[in-house]
């Protein structure tokens, strides 16, 4: 109990996954919060290969989350503009309303 | 050893209550803050195990930027005040406990898989970037990423970029009746359409229709 390993690190980045996925399938909201799930989830896989790299002795885990990093910002800053471009074209981002596509 | 254990169920209780609190408050804006919160929480948790220079990349980052742009664009729609309608929606399209189960069945394996895991002994060895204690996280990462990932690193520059170049294309829009410099305008006046010389006749002035 007292010993953390890696199995422990492991288990927190599944429990922040399932969060994560579990906000995408039941929000009803607006689409903010599934951009921050998804945030989520990849803050989860960060900290999977963290936890790889420390546990296992090895630079590359660490190098990779640095890009996850990027790519992530790069998502969330073109998530946000498209969600402010629709909400000025349709008035509204929440979940049910968006179906322009008849999806 | 007891330090450490005692540190990581404090900053992992708090990373997991508010990554609930994400997806459940009701109002946007305290989703913010808790994603704010769970970021600060996993970056303390990374510094602690020692991967010092992600944790502050991730205050910096995410805390400092994302989190803000988040907070912009919640602010700016006026989304705020939204109710949250969790279990409650009108139409109750049955997408709900099948996400539920799905969802759980997604945790139940990823435990199962953490659980019944082996590496082997000679995985550790095999490694090509060692890490080191002589030198700083942040100096052993500078070491390989500006050598044997540059072109990763490049690559996630023009990512960057782009993703630069696309929010503004995306969000950028002409709007009628807002008065706008014209460059193109401005330096291709000429002394002949700016300046008009007149002969004054005295006692009568002159008429300037402007």
């Amino acid at each position: 109990m007292t010993e953390i390993g890696l199995g422990h690190y492991l288990t927190l980045g599944a429990v922040i996954f399932s969060i994560g996925v579990i906000g995408i399938f039941l929000n009803r909201k607006n689409i903010i919060v599934i951009l921050m799930s998804i945030e989520l989830i990849l803050l989860a896989v960060n900290i999977n290969l963290v936890s790889f790299s420390i546990f296992l002795g090895d630079l590359t885990g660490q190098v990779f989350t640095l890009f996850i990093l990027t790519v992530a910002a790069a998502e969330a800053a073109i998530g946000l503009a498209i969600i402010v471009v629709y909400y000025r074209n349709a008035g509204t981002i929440r979940v049910e309303e968006i179906d322009k596509l008849k999806g | 050893m007891i330090a450490h254990a005692i540190f990581f169920y404090v900053f992992s209780i708090i990373a997991v209550i508010s990554a609930i609190m994400v997806t459940v408050s009701k109002n946007t804006v305290h989703s913010v803050f808790f994603l704010i919160l769970d970021f600060i929480s996993i970056s303390c948790l990374f510094i602690m195990i020692g991967a010092e220079f992600l944790g502050m990349i991730m205050l910096i980052v995410y805390v400092g930027a994302v989190a803000v742009l988040f907070l912009f664009v919640v602010m700016m729609l006026n989304v705020a005040q939204q109710k949250n309608q969790w279990f409650n929606s009108k139409e109750n399209s049955g997408h709900i406990p099948i996400g539920l189960i799905i969802s759980t069945i997604i945790f139940f394996e990823l435990i199962i898989v953490i659980g019944g895991w082996k590496f082997k002994p000679e995985l550790s060895d095999s490694s090509a970037n060692q890490i080191t204690n002589e030198i700083s996280n942040t100096h052993s990462l500078g070491q390989v990423l500006y050598t044997d990932y540059v072109h990763v690193f490049q690559i996630s520059g023009m990512i960057l970029l782009i993703a630069m170049i696309g929010a503004i294309v995306l969000t950028f829009r002409q709007r009628a009746g807002v008065k706008t410099q014209s460059y193109l305008k401005q330096i291709s006046r000429e002394r002949s359409e700016g300046i008009e010389v007149l002969e004054v006749p005295s006692n009568k002035g002159v008429k300037i229709d402007d």
